[in-house]
């Protein structure tokens, strides 16, 4: 696009997209972070701020809307997916982020995320998963590991935790990412590669509850040992970790993967490239699961990106477009009449 | 085609009558539906007067020839006005011996009872749990039994061509189709033309289904079995094009209407549930006037996916029955507290829970008058016949847009499948009411998302995408003006009250209620929705009688007309007639303070006119002045 023929534009700073309201997240909450980031991320689009949208549903995250000086709609427990598919299927132009939680999006409006996912309606879900319920004060959530005690769950949680990246690749998301809060960098960039993607993106982003939940993610962002315990995706790159980057997944004979430990002939080459543009969500899956194994590292940054799937809002404009290049524009009064019809005179 | 349709010369007895009332009745798989609406649209193109009243099990196909497995269809012909499906048949068609069980008590004496006399074995018989044959023990002697070998005849006519057992025993349907056209001596024609048209790429059941009609239509005249025809002459109806339509087709029509006369693009969000699916499948073939249908996951992203729309800038539906809006109830107070636009249009059928998902009642207007958590009212219409759900749909959207408000649309299992001859309206003559959404900054310092409409209280429209008006909207409690999250106490009643006075302010655009009959008197019926013909037939027949009766039948149910409470006062007694125990009753008691009376029929069907006869008899005496 050539710049020389358009008006001068002053470009967005981050200043424009913050707000006059008062943020009221606890001090210290991981979300401050994710709204700094978005802050940044949203002027570096291209997009004018009016075509911007920020839908959520409740919780702590969903008190976003309030803080982007956007149009802004904060809509009901678990329906924002819901609610965003709305817009989108009348204004496929306007850019929609939806801002949700883990009990949000897993609990109490699983069902719209897993449809919103499997249509591909051209959202950018941004999930604070924080594994517990804040607004209400301490409850485990769909995302809390089992045998958490909580406030509902004195003697321990019963219930096996979602892994959100697995249920999006299961509900065959097109784009799944994840980053954490404090990554302020690694997070910006996730952000960018999802806004840069056509269909559902999907970001969970590892947050911090330092009241309710103190080091949700403390063995994943303590600075000694992160290294150890992350895999850094990054597409066409060996899928390699470690504080000396000693440490690689290797394809087993069986399709399986494996760590293996570099050196004594193991080498980069030996080890899964990583490739997010697959078709299949079969791969995605496998190294979503990697965390639940022992022995494994937790994997952030891109792991699907398919591009290929038309966005369901196009879709539906298009059968509409085709109608009418078909049919001819609706005419009114031939519908009242159309039909048998007879006259009285 | 024309040799099909000849009307031989008549050897027998025509007798010209006023009106008829005919019902087909036999198993879910018979067709009885396909069968009583093409007898319909035949004679309401002929230019009868109609009102339908199609009445099917919840099962799509129950055992075959058992007792929950009958469907039926009844119409309601005349040469003058129709008000009802009617109370009583004239004509049965029974199929088998399950549909003549539990049809027959609704026939005339003497009336015309046509069996298909196949479908009369032991295995049959038991199936229907009768223990004789009532072909043969003498049950029926009070009527005109016309045993016909259905099954039989039609093989007969159709062996040539071929095709399967199955297919031929499926064309008996038509086969009484035609006998039918025969004793009520209409044409065949528009019938033809529709199986021409359904079967268009099987030439074979073109020809079988025809070949059936023909062959029904050819035993009356060859075997005189019938002795008497009859004629039933046109109605004088009011002059114009008129069709036939049912409520949930008006409905979708009144929506696309909506959105030419709005210039908005219709947005359906919804979820399948009975017997508001129609409405779905009507709309989503219009999509060459842009109207979007979408197929929720479920009624709350329904519901919510239409808010979403309407945020965005589109005239948005949703659309339901009883249990769907008890699943919409948040939403529904989201809708209230952005201050959105938005019609719900709610089907109403047999409660509670699942209930029967097939027939009528009327028991949701309290839970569309009340059914949200904390204060939040919503302006609520009713429509009182199938073709007014037109009227009820335009209006309900000019509403929600003018106030910036969720409207709620009440009509029923009754109106919805119902069908009625309804005046085509020139669409020139159809007021627009074009939308301007907001486009300046409002205030001082920015836009302000809640600042009013001094006369309507309706809060500016502006969707995104509109530069220098990005604001926040949600559920919280807000500041007037601002739009901006408030929880103190005095902004708290202040936006309750005017929430409250936005949809009380409605009644501007509320006509006084002018009683229909008598403008004071003896007894003023007051009711909503479905009931209207019903009531209009009663009151027509009593008034006859010397009664001095009004009827006041309100469209309006929030807010009430400004008028009611006087008008009612002029009367010395109020009736309430309703398919529920008393909720429109409720209201008026509490409104009103006014010892009204409720007359309450809880059995998943209309009122019949000799019930509203029979209470409005024993409430002014038997004997008339």
């Amino acid at each position: 696009m050539s710049t020389a023929t358009l008006p001068p534009i002053t470009p967005l700073t981050k200043k424009d997209f913050q707000t006059d309201q008062e943020v009221r997240w606890c001090p210290g909450c991981g979300d401050y972070a994710i709204l700094s980031a978005v802050q940044s991320v949203f002027p570096e689009l291209g997009i004018k701020r009016e075509n911007f949208v920020v839908v959520s549903g409740i919780g702590c995250s969903s008190r976003f809307p309030y803080y982007m000086n956007t149009f802004g709609f904060h809509t009901i427990h678990g329906r924002a997916p819901a609610v965003a598919t709305g817009i989108k299927a009348i204004r496929p132009d306007l850019e929609v982020w939806v801002a949700t939680g883990d009990g949000d999006a897993l609990s109490i409006g699983g069902n719209h995320t897993i449809h919103m996912l499997r249509r591909n309606v051209g959202l950018k879900v941004l999930l604070f998963n924080n594994r517990i319920y804040g607004l209400t004060k301490g409850q485990y959530s769909p995302t809390s590991e089992l045998g958490k005690k909580a406030k509902s769950t004195p003697f321990g949680s019963l219930d096996r935790p979602f892994n959100p990246i697995s249920l999006a690749i299961g509900a065959e998301a097109t784009f799944v990412a994840r980053s954490v809060d404090v990554f302020q960098s690694h997070l910006k960039e996730t952000l960018k590669h999802a806004a840069a993607h056509k269909g559902s993106a999907f970001v969970e982003i590892l947050q911090n509850c330092n009241i309710f939940n103190d080091g949700a993610w403390f063995s994943l962002t303590e600075r000694d040992a992160r290294s150890e315990h992350i895999i850094q995706l990054e597409h066409g790159k060996p899928l390699v970790y470690g504080k000396n980057r000693d440490k690689g997944i290797r394809r087993k004979p069986d399709g399986d993967i494996e760590v293996v430990q570099l050196g004594n002939g193991i080498s980069e080459s030996d080890l899964v490239i990583h490739d997010a543009h697959h078709p299949l969500p079969l791969y995605a899956f496998l190294l979503s699961h990697m965390e639940t194994r022992p022995g494994f590292p937790t994997p952030i940054g891109v792991l699907r990106d398919w591009n290929d799937l038309p966005r369901y809002e196009d879709v539906m404009n298009q059968q509409i477009a085709d109608v009418i290049a078909k049919r001819g524009a609706g005419d009114l009064a031939k519908l009242l009449r159309a039909g048998d019809t007879w006259e009285v005179k | 085609m024309s040799t099909l349709i000849e009307t031989p010369p008549v050897k027998h007895k025509r007798e010209v009558i006023d009106r008829a009332v005919i019902r087909f009745a036999g198993d879910s798989g018979d067709g009885m539906q396909i069968t009583g609406s093409q007898f319909t649209n035949t004679v309401a193109l002929y230019g009868n007067d109609i009102a339908t009243f199609p009445d099917f099990p919840a099962e799509i196909r129950a055992p075959a020839g058992t007792l929950p497995g009958v469907s039926g269809y009844q119409l309601h012909f005349s040469s003058s006005d129709v008000y009802t499906p009617g109370d009583s048949v004239d004509v049965l068609i029974a199929m088998n011996p399950a549909a003549l069980k539990m049809n027959l008590a609704d026939l005339k004496p003497n009336g015309i009872l046509i069996v298909n006399s196949d479908a009369f074995t032991e295995n049959d018989l038991r199936k229907a749990q009768t223990k004789t044959n009532p072909l043969e023990d003498h049950s029926l002697d009070k009527y005109r039994l016309f045993s016909v070998e259905l099954e039989r005849l039609t093989k007969v006519a159709l062996e040539h061509l071929g095709i399967d057992a199955k297919s031929i025993s499926r064309c008996k349907n038509f086969f009484a189709l035609g006998m039918c056209y025969w004793l009520y001596n209409r044409s065949m024609e528009p019938t033809v033309r529709w199986i021409d048209a359904k079967f268009k790429n099987k030439p074979l059941l073109v020809e079988a289904n025809k070949l059936a009609m023909k062959a029904g239509y050819s035993y009356c005249e060859a075997t005189e079995a019938f002795q008497i025809s009859y004629e039933i002459p046109p109605a004088q109806l009011a002059p114009g094009f008129y069709r036939n339509l049912s409520g949930n087709q008006a409905l979708a029509l009144g929506f696309v209407t909506a959105s030419q006369k709005s210039g908005l693009r219709l947005f359906q969000g919804s979820y399948p549930i009975t017997p508001a699916s129609d409405i779905l499948h009507e709309l989503s073939q219009y999509k060459d006037f842009g109207v979007m249908t979408f197929q929720a996951e479920d009624e709350i992203a329904a519901i919510t996916s239409a808010i979403g729309a309407a945020y965005a800038g589109a005239l948005a539906i949703t659309t339901t029955s009883g249990p769907g809006m008890a699943l919409k109830t948040e939403a529904l107070g989201l809708a209230v507290a952005v201050e959105i636009p938005l019609v719900i249009c709610d089907i109403q059928r047999g409660g509670p829970s699942t209930g029967l998902p097939t027939k009528t009642e009327q028991a949701d207007l309290l839970q569309a008058l009340f059914g949200r958590n904390s204060e939040a009212p919503i302006p609520i219409i009713a429509a009182a016949t199938p073709s007014d759900c037109f009227w009820a749909a335009l209006e309900a959207s000019r509403i929600a847009i003018k106030y910036m408000v969720p409207v709620i649309v009440l009509s029923d299992g009754y109106l919805a499948n119902g069908a009625e001859p309804w005046k085509i309206p020139n669409v020139d003559e159809i007021p627009a009411f074009p939308v301007k959404f907001a486009t300046e900054i409002n205030g001082p310092n920015g836009y302000l998302p809640y600042k009013r409409d001094p006369q309507t209280l309706a809060r500016p429209w502006a969707v995104p995408g509109t530069p220098g008006l990005e604001h926040r909207v949600g559920g919280l409690e807000k500041q007037d003006v601002t739009g901006n999250i408030n929880y103190e106490p005095l902004n708290h009643e202040n936006m309750v009250r005017i929430r409250a006075a936005k949809v009380a302010s409605i009644v501007q655009e509320i006509p006084d209620v002018v009683p229909a009959g008598d403008a004071e008197g003896d007894l003023l019926i007051v009711a909503w929705g479905s009931t209207h013909g019903a009531i209009t037939a009663a009151l027509k027949s009593q008034r006859a009688q010397g009664r001095k009766i009004g009827h006041v039948h309100l469209r309006y149910l929030n807010p009430l007309p400004a008028n009611l409470g006087d008008v009612i006062r002029r009367y010395k007694t109020v009736l309430v007639p309703e398919l529920n125990m008393g909720q429109l009753l409720w209201v008026l008691r509490a409104k009103y303070l006014v010892d009204a009376i409720g007359l309450n029929k809880i059995q998943g069907r209309p009122f019949k006119q000799a019930e509203l006869e029979q209470k409005i008899e024993e409430l002014l005496g038997e004997n008339s002045q």
